[in-house]
């Protein structure tokens, strides 16, 4: 029996396991099923992480790194290739290695699977179904990993950041990008990314566009960009074709939680993450949820915040530390589309609670309403939101007592 | 007169930068805007991240990057300069496999313990 | 130094396949030529993967008889082979008075086909059944024989046993011409020419091409297209059986079905086209999607994990074309339920063999039995003890599927060699899951490149020309 155990050894299972352990815990194992640590890190070679975490421009594999030598000074155990295969209510897990097939207890269990990307059938794009179609995020291991270029004229559709990150890495690798192809009448990526990835290598951004047709029978051979009316329905008549031998598509990341439904934990359909406490916890007491696998974050530096508070709060319940449920609900109000955690436990013992939410489109100055059974107990200002930059805000417990629902709300202001 | 994007929020500035009047700047909101502005018409430079070969390692590639910024007219050059780099494991993370890039001054270092 | 063949079967989809496992039990020998670089590259790779209860042809025609034939003989191979299959029945809704008639029609049909065990159910007993097809459903056809099953596996099974009892098969190998010599057929396939007593034309879309290459033109292919989609396994369970629409001129109509590997599928349309086309128009997506929701209204196509298009070989004739003619034997035009009949068909291409001549004596050492060992249907006990005896069975390398290195390897070293990613995918399922190879892209490209001893850069996606990745950076001169 395991004090803890952490599923999956990227940023969130990493910072889960080291604060769990600064918190007291010594027995904790992290389930590894690649072959190293760091997760998607190890592929995003490009540099601005850590700003937040550790006041220092870092890039992928450096942030990884900052984690894994913590860990390296303590006993935290570490089984790579090791794949989850189940995980039980009662908090049993069974794991498949070359080591061996294995059944593990666990007292406390941290999930942090990560997420995964959309593909090419999550949008449906019609046309043929060459090769050279592939997620931005399978040519970045592709190319950062393994040294193999997966094509030399490519169209990138989404511009969510690691479509932008691939369109600059293909370029200096000797690719020619012909565009950067969005849905949206803004682009869901960075500003930075959007100038130092596209704009310095002239790379077109075509916003309120997308791919409407795939041709090639073997390997790609083209794709049509349509621009879309306000309803994202393609213009007939406003068609470019392009000449290209690679697609990658940016079209957005999903929580992977295959071992969340299998253990049976209440799921929310907005994040397709599970439902969470102020601590992380899930519907399951003693199991939590971190990172990726909760909801989308746009910077690491948010996921190691958010995985040392599901670390902590998983070592204060071996530690014996229990919560009452039945505390307030949290709710999305006018133009917010989800808030994390979304549940506070009974009786909370931390003074504030830190929310995490998105907006539906985007705002300029603007503000951001906080109720609780209906009567307004907070408000904050902004300059600028929107759906791609995640928010985040701070609520005094001691205002929360005895609620039973808050709601969240956004709306722009003169 | 030259038009671009500020990326020092998330607000994304349009800014308009006049080389001929001392690189004033108008259109940002905030001084950082301002300096931004001034610094990527005067002198603009970019950090450089790529990979480079390496043997007897997990994988067959090392990620590196420029030790500090170098200017953005330099880039494709810089890559020609780093695809010359053959390592071999052990490599830190931090160490040194190409100093002084085309002569800015700059080092190519690991980012990457492999 | 030529060898004379007994059989050449041109084509190795799923007729080719069944009617090379039907002839590798008697002492013949047998090459089967193949154009495409697998088995399994034409319509059978892309279709409802439906094991039809026989109900839908006219009676006495070969779709009929051998539908109905098929149907037994596939639960039976199935099992025997270790290919998923699941019986799970199907239903033909009525949403009119008219539609209605047509139900009792073919549920009269089915009666003379030999369809067992068929009930015309009420709305309310269909209602109990699958709780969530449309309320204006007035009546069905319950066909309980009907299954599902996985196609190319099947496909590859077949093959795989006639390979094991020492059918030849050349992938990669076109035929261009077909000429009659005194001492029988002369092939001319990928630049070789081989001889043989029998040619059957198993050859799908191409079968009239094939055909008029040895004898004089008499009938048509007509490709006709069909689109899917296949949603994620969230929605795997919406149905519990086959739920069809009325037939009508253009087909079977629109069905939704769950699939052996616990997905959803949804289609076909029906379009005529000029070749093996398998586009995907935006209008053959809104066609499908309209259907789809008059049978179950709450289809989630948000869910949607793939698209994807097969082509029909459809014919100007009504029927299967399957005849001799002095020792070429077509088998044309074998669309739906060509699936389900295939091992009828293979049945029946050795009766005409028979019948034209050939001496069919069994053959004293034929291996009838596959196994397939599927880490993700074993028990935690087997799972563990797999491991032990071969650690790859304990690196899972599609993370959607549950797929293991073990498996994978396994396939590579099978009777028929996947060369390519898809290849692997047909027999083992990486890549067949809701990332869509995303992740396991990438490892199955270094483990068939590993096992091959090829390098990375030349191995497929699927068809030859269909490259992954173009160079290896480390392979570049600086």
């Amino acid at each position: 029996m395991v004090d803890l155990a952490v599923i999956g050894g990227g940023p969130a299972g990493l910072a889960a396991a080291h604060a769990a352990y600064q918190s007291g815990l010594r027995d904790i194992v992290i389930l590894e099923r690649d072959r190293e640590l760091g997760g998607i890190l190890n592929q995003c070679i490009h540099n601005g992480f850590g700003l937040h975490r550790f006041k220092q421009e870092l890039t992928g594999p450096e942030y990884a790194g900052r984690y894994i030598n913590m860990l390296n000074d303590t006993n935290v155990e570490t089984r790579l290739d090791t794949m989850v295969i189940e995980i039980t209510p009662d908090k049993r897990i069974y794991t498949a290695s070359p080591n061996g097939y294995e059944m593990i207890e666990a007292k406390s269990i941290v999930l942090a699977m990560g997420c995964r990307e959309r593909t090419r059938g999550a949008i449906a794009i019609p046309g043929s179904r060459p090769s050279g179609v592939l997620t931005a995020g399978a040519a970045q291991r592709y190319l950062n990993m393994e040294g193999l270029m997966p094509g030399s004229r490519a169209v990138i559709l989404g511009s969510g950041d690691i479509g932008l990150i691939m369109a600059r890495r293909m370029t200096l690798e000797g690719a020619e990008v012909l565009a950067c192809v969005e849905l949206m009448p803004y682009s869901s990526g960075l500003n930075r990314n959007i100038v130092q990835c596209l704009e310095d290598y002239n790379i077109p951004l075509y916003l309120s566009h997308t791919v409407t047709d795939i041709r090639g029978g073997r390997r790609l051979e083209g794709v049509t960009v349509a621009k879309v009316d306000e309803n994202r329905r393609p213009i007939p008549g406003t068609e470019i074709n392009f000449d290209c031998d690679t697609l990658l598509l940016s079209v957005g990341l999903i929580p992977e939680n295959e071992l969340t439904r299998g253990a049976g934990i209440d799921m929310d359909l907005r994040t397709s993450g599970a439902v969470v406490f102020e601590n992380m916890e899930t519907s399951i007491p003693g199991v939590f949820a971190c990172g990726n696998a909760v909801h989308v974050h746009d910077l690491v530096d948010f996921v190691s915040e958010e995985s040392a508070k599901a670390g902590g709060a998983a070592a204060a319940y071996v530690g014996g530390c229990t919560h009452e449920s039945g505390g307030a609900r949290l709710k999305n109000g006018a133009n917010v589309t989800y808030t994390v955690p979304q549940r506070l436990h009974g009786h909370v013992t931390n003074k504030e609670i830190g929310v995490f939410f998105r907006v539906n489109r985007v705002f300029k100055k603007s503000k951001i309403t906080v109720t609780a059974d209906g009567a307004e107990i907070a408000s904050f200002n902004r300059r600028y939101m929107m759906p791609g930059e995640m928010q985040h805000v701070t609520l005094k417990a001691d205002k929360l007592a005895g609620v039973s629902d808050i709601t969240i709300a956004a709306e722009e202001i003169a | 007169m030259t038009e671009i994007t500020c990326i020092v929020c998330p607000m994304g500035c349009r800014l308009t930068v006049d080389e001929q009047n001392d690189f004033a700047v108008t259109g940002n909101t905030c001084k950082l805007g301002e300096n931004y502005g001034k610094n990527e018409l005067k002198n603009p430079t970019r950090v450089l991240t790529t990979t480079v070969k390496i043997g007897g390692a997990i994988h067959g590639r090392c990620p590196v990057k420029t030790g500090g910024a170098i200017p953005k007219g330099k880039l494709f050059d810089a890559m020609k300069e780093i695809k010359k780099v053959r390592l071999e494991s052990p490599v830190a993370c931090g160490q040194v496999v190409l100093t002084n890039l085309l002569g800015t001054g700059i080092d190519v270092v690991a980012t990457r313990a492999m | 130094m030529e060898i004379m063949f007994d059989a050449a079967i041109i084509g190795c989809g799923i007729s080719g396949a069944a009617i090379a496992r039907e002839l590798s039990k008697y002492d013949l020998t047998t090459v089967i030529i193949e154009k495409e670089n697998d088995v399994a590259m034409g319509a059978t790779r892309a279709n409802s993967a439906i094991v039809h209860a026989g109900y839908d042809a006219p009676p006495g025609t070969l779709m009929a008889k051998l539908n109905v034939r098929g149907n037994e003989l596939t639960k039976e191979l199935c099992a025997r082979l270790s290919v998923p299959y699941k019986n799970i029945g199907s239903l033909l809704l009525a949403f009119s008075d008219e539609e209605a008639v047509t139900v009792q029609k073919l549920y009269e049909r089915g009666l003379k086909n030999g369809v067992p065990d068929m009930r015309i159910l009420t709305f309310e007993e269909t209602k109990a059944l699958e709780p969530n097809i449309s309320d204006e459903v007035k009546a069905a056809l319950y066909a309980p024989s009907a299954g599902i099953v996985n196609p190319w596996e099947f496909a590859v099974a077949l093959a795989e046993t006639a390979v094991q009892n020492g059918a030849k098969l050349m992938l990669g190998s076109e035929v261009t011409a077909i000429e009659r010599g005194a001492d029988g057929f002369h092939i001319t396939a990928g630049g070789e020419t081989l001889k043989a007593k029998y040619v059957i034309n198993a050859a799908g879309v191409n079968a009239g091409k094939l055909h008029d290459m040895a004898l004089p033109h008499a009938f048509d292919i007509t490709p006709n297209k069909g689109a899917y989609f296949v949603l994620d396994k969230s929605e795997g369970e919406l149905v519990k059986h086959v739920i069809f629409q009325c037939p009508s001129k253009a087909g079977k109509g629109v069905l939704v079905s769950p699939t052996v590997h616990g997905n959803l599928i949804i289609g076909p349309n029906a379009l005529d086209v000029k070749s093996d086309e398998t586009e995907v128009l935006e209008s053959d997506l809104s066609d499908v999607r309209k259907a789809a929701v008059r049978s179950i209204p709450s289809v989630d196509f948000r869910q949607n994990i793939r698209c994807f298009a097969g082509v029909r070989p459809n014919s100007t004739v009504e029927d299967f074309i399957i005849g001799a003619h002095d020792g070429f034997i077509d088998v044309a035009g074998i669309r739906s339920p060509g699936l389900t009949a295939a091992p009828g068909i293979a049945e029946y291409v050795a009766v005409l063999m028979r019948e034209n001549g050939a001496k069919l004596t069994p053959r004293s050492n034929f291996i009838d039995r596959r196994e397939h060992v599927r880490f993700k249907d074993l028990t935690h006990e087997q799972r563990a003890a797999l491991v032990k005896e071969n650690p790859l069975y304990g690196r899972v390398i599609c993370r959607c599927e549950t797929v293991t290195e073990g498996e994978i390897v396994n396939a590579i070293r099978s009777p028929i060699p996947p060369r390519t990613i898809d290849g692997v995918k047909r027999r083992c399922e990486a890549g067949l899951g809701r990332c869509q190879g995303g992740f396991c892209g990438p490892r199955v490209l270094e483990i068939l490149s590993r096992e091959l001893h090829v390098p990375r850069e030349s191995i497929q996606q699927d068809k030859n020309g269909s490259y992954i990745v173009t160079i290896h950076l480390n392979s570049l001169k600086s």
